[in-house]
């Protein structure tokens, strides 16, 4: 379309805003919980993630003064500053709850016994009193405050490095790898060989297995869960990882079989009859030409399979997680998180992060083979 | 022993163990029990090659029976049996008492809800942006980012959503994205939106939306490309405006790739489970069947009810199961 006269500019302009736009949105909440990994649990809760760059504007809560009192003549004086810890500037101020941006920055406040407050831009406050207060509770002052944006890796130091923190992700973290790479090899072995006998080998029955496995790629899980969890803790298995792996690697073969069986067939029918003709085993034919040959294919299976493993709730929830906890995964960890600390969106981003970098990480090195085998596995 | 060492163990125990299982069992057969010389080694050949198919397919049909083919048979027969009254034989009884919850009818018509939303969303929006990225010189990148949900765990992705959902008190400021929306807009109450029985359905339904559009475009972006170019330059010479050329031309032609997609996004629409468990639980109105299982098996203990749902969902699937080994079979001729 791109030749012909008087439609391109307009059109062009609008289809490539349509894509600015839908990308962004599909970005935008993803970007969102990777700048609140980043930010602190106050700029968090106090405002949007796309306000991050920007000043920070804060309601802190109220702030008893306190100071040593001081005597300057007949009036009594406490001075001191409000924030000895951070250093933002003063917007606005109050001394009750129901009007707490009644005074600006240098401005003097009049309360009750003759008492006086005012606060500058830096948050230094100065009181005055009639009597001396020694004893009495001091008022209470109600700040807004801007400062600075603010970024920090305490988070991830919190919830990766902090050995105390008993909601860290490190262990989990271990966890899942320990689950995800036995469970991504060994249904690759396993399905090559099957694939390579429905590929290549003639057999009665071959196109009725060839049915079985497609008919099993869309069989849910779910059917499976009680038996097998019967059957696991029948044979002495249990939970643990060794269930984890059995499951992943029955529930990943369907996939790897067709996907792995579809792409042997495509190679070339020659190589294959002259390695026999030259004397090859099966055996042979399969370990020295079709293995290496289908390669792309295997590492599309390994990226799904390794995806799937990865991001797995349900099986590790059912197979692996007992009721002391320790073999608990990333997602498992995350769910309870949500539970426990739903509001500390500093946790949850930083757990969250900590779960998908990996698999983006993937992604984003091996898209390629992933959109191959996407392809091989829906439309062939 | 420390798990690490457990997994590598096991990596290489398993692995070699499979190795050696091929290798071994073709040399046993090609030199012990049928060995290609003697005054029977014609025979013997023919013979080794009839049972060599069975020697490499053996673990892969053996794990497929114990882990998929067994369990839905087992299912099956747990769906109609009582475990408290010892296993007893109980009829109908499991699908009797789950249809008569009110939870149940919740969970079939949120699922058919699901059913419909999701895949023709994704498909649209897929649809959408293969044909938009299609001549754009910077398409792969976009395509790319488009696709990056796929790799985000339901898990992670509800985490993602639940920031965006997320809602403070009326007065202070909204930090969900939906929500600073909402009030920037007029506004004045903010809501929290996965509470609102009904709607909230749709709000779970945007995150599984979100994840699967990357799906379908990947597919039906090489689908588009497929399409013979001829078709689309006889329209454009007869006058067709690109509206037309894309309904007219190009969607009839990709028309079994986009049955394809959808079937596909409906399997992963049935299992849907991490995305409610994570953000409701099921909660105000939104349990799905995968979940209503999930509560009945391993939360009330119930495998009979557990296993009859788990059984209503095999059987939602079965058409596509069907339709699926049919074009498979179609192909193998």
């Amino acid at each position: 379309m791109d030749n012909i006269a008087g439609t391109k500019s307009g059109l062009s302009w609008a289809v490539n805003l349509s894509v600015v736009f839908l990308v962004f949105l599909w970005l935008f909440p993803t970007v969102g919980l990777l700048v609140s990994s980043f930010r602190t649990a106050d700029q968090i809760a106090s405002s949007g993630w796309w306000a991050s760059l920007g000043t920070q504007e804060l309601n802190n809560p109220a702030i008893r003064l306190s100071g040593e009192e001081v005597a300057e003549g007949d009036i009594f004086v406490v001075e001191g500053t409000l924030f000895p810890d951070s250093s933002p500037t003063v917007l606005a101020w109050g001394t009750s709850s129901r009007a707490t941006k009644a005074f600006g920055p240098g401005d003097t406040a009049e309360l009750s016994k003759g008492r006086t407050v005012t606060v500058d831009a830096e948050g230094n406050f100065r009181m005055t009193a009639e009597e001396s207060q020694e004893g009495a509770r001091l008022p209470r002052v109600f700040t807004t405050t801007s400062s600075p944006p603010e970024f920090t890796f305490e988070n991830y130091q919190l919830m990766l490095f902090d050995d105390s923190n008993l909601e860290g992700m490190a262990k989990a973290f271990f966890n899942t790898l320990t689950v995800t790479i036995p469970a991504t090899i060994i249904p690759i072995l396993v399905a090559a060989f099957a694939a390579y006998a429905l590929a290549w080998m003639d057999f009665p029955g071959r196109a009725l297995l060839v049915a079985l496995v497609v008919g099993l790629l869309v069989v849910p899980l779910q059917l499976a869960l009680i038996p097998l969890l019967k059957l696991h803790l029948g044979i002495g298995i249990g939970k643990g990882y060794i269930g984890v792996w059995l499951a992943h690697t029955g529930f990943g073969l369907p996939l790897a079989i067709y996907l792995l069986r579809n792409y042997m067939v495509g190679l070339p029918r020659d190589i294959i009859e002259n390695a026999k003709v030259d004397g090859a085993t099966d055996f042979q034919i399969f370990t020295k030409i079709i293995l290496p040959l289908s390669f792309p294919a295997l590492a599309s299976f390994a990226i799904f399979q390794f995806l799937w493993t990865w991001n797995d709730l349900l099986v590790a929830k059912v197979f692996l997680i007992d009721s002391t906890g320790s073999t608990t995964v990333m997602t498992n960890q995350i769910v309870e998180l949500l539970g426990t600390r739903g509001g500390n969106w500093e946790i949850l981003a930083t757990a969250a992060f900590v779960s998908i970098a990996v698999p983006l990480a993937v992604f984003f090195a091996m898209q390629r083979y992933l959109v191959r085998g996407l392809l091989a596995g829906s439309v062939k | 022993m420390h798990p690490a060492v457990l997994g590598i163990v096991t990596i290489v125990i398993g692995v070699s163990a499979c190795l050696t299982y091929f290798w071994g069992s073709n040399l046993l057969l090609d030199k012990v029990i049928f060995p290609p010389r003697g005054p029977n080694a014609g025979r013997n050949i023919n013979r080794a090659n009839l049972i060599r198919p069975w020697l490499f397919l053996f673990p892969a049909l053996f794990a497929l029976t114990m882990y998929l083919v067994y369990p839905v048979v087992e299912t099956f027969r747990l769906s109609v049996t009582d475990r408290d009254a010892g296993n007893a034989f109980v009829g109908a009884a499991n699908y009797t008492q789950m249809l008569a919850e009110p939870k149940f009818w919740e969970a079939m018509r949120n699922n058919m809800l699901w059913l419909i939303v999701v895949p023709a969303m994704s498909t649209a929006f897929g649809l959408l942006v293969a044909q938009l990225t299609d001549r754009l010189s910077w398409g792969n990148i976009a395509k790319s980012l488009i696709f990056m949900p796929m790799a985000i765990s339901f898990v992670g992705a509800s985490v993602i959503w639940k920031l965006v959902y997320d809602a403070r008190p009326a007065g202070t400021d909204q930090i969900g994205v939906l929500n600073a929306l909402y009030i920037w807009f007029g506004g004045t109450e903010p809501n929290t939106w996965l509470t609102i029985p009904f709607w909230n359905n749709f709000f779970l339904m945007i995150v599984l939306v979100w994840i699967q559009t990357g799906f379908a475009m990947v597919i039906l972006s090489a689908a588009l490309r497929g399409i013979p170019e001829e078709t689309v330059e006889a329209a454009i010479v007869d006058g067709a405006n690109p509206f037309q050329i894309f309904f007219k031309i190009k969607v009839p032609q990709i028309m079994g790739t986009i049955l394809v997609v959808w079937t596909t996004i409906t399997i992963t629409v049935l299992k849907v489970f991490d995305i409610v468990f994570a953000m409701t639980n099921g909660q105000w109105e939104t349990q799905v069947l995968a979940n209503y299982m999930y509560d009945k098996m391993f939360r009330a203990n119930d495998w009979g009810v557990g296993s009859a749902s788990a059984m209503v969902i095999m059987l939602l699937v079965t058409p596509i199961l069907i339709w699926n080994v049919r074009n498979a079979r179609k192909e193998m001729r």
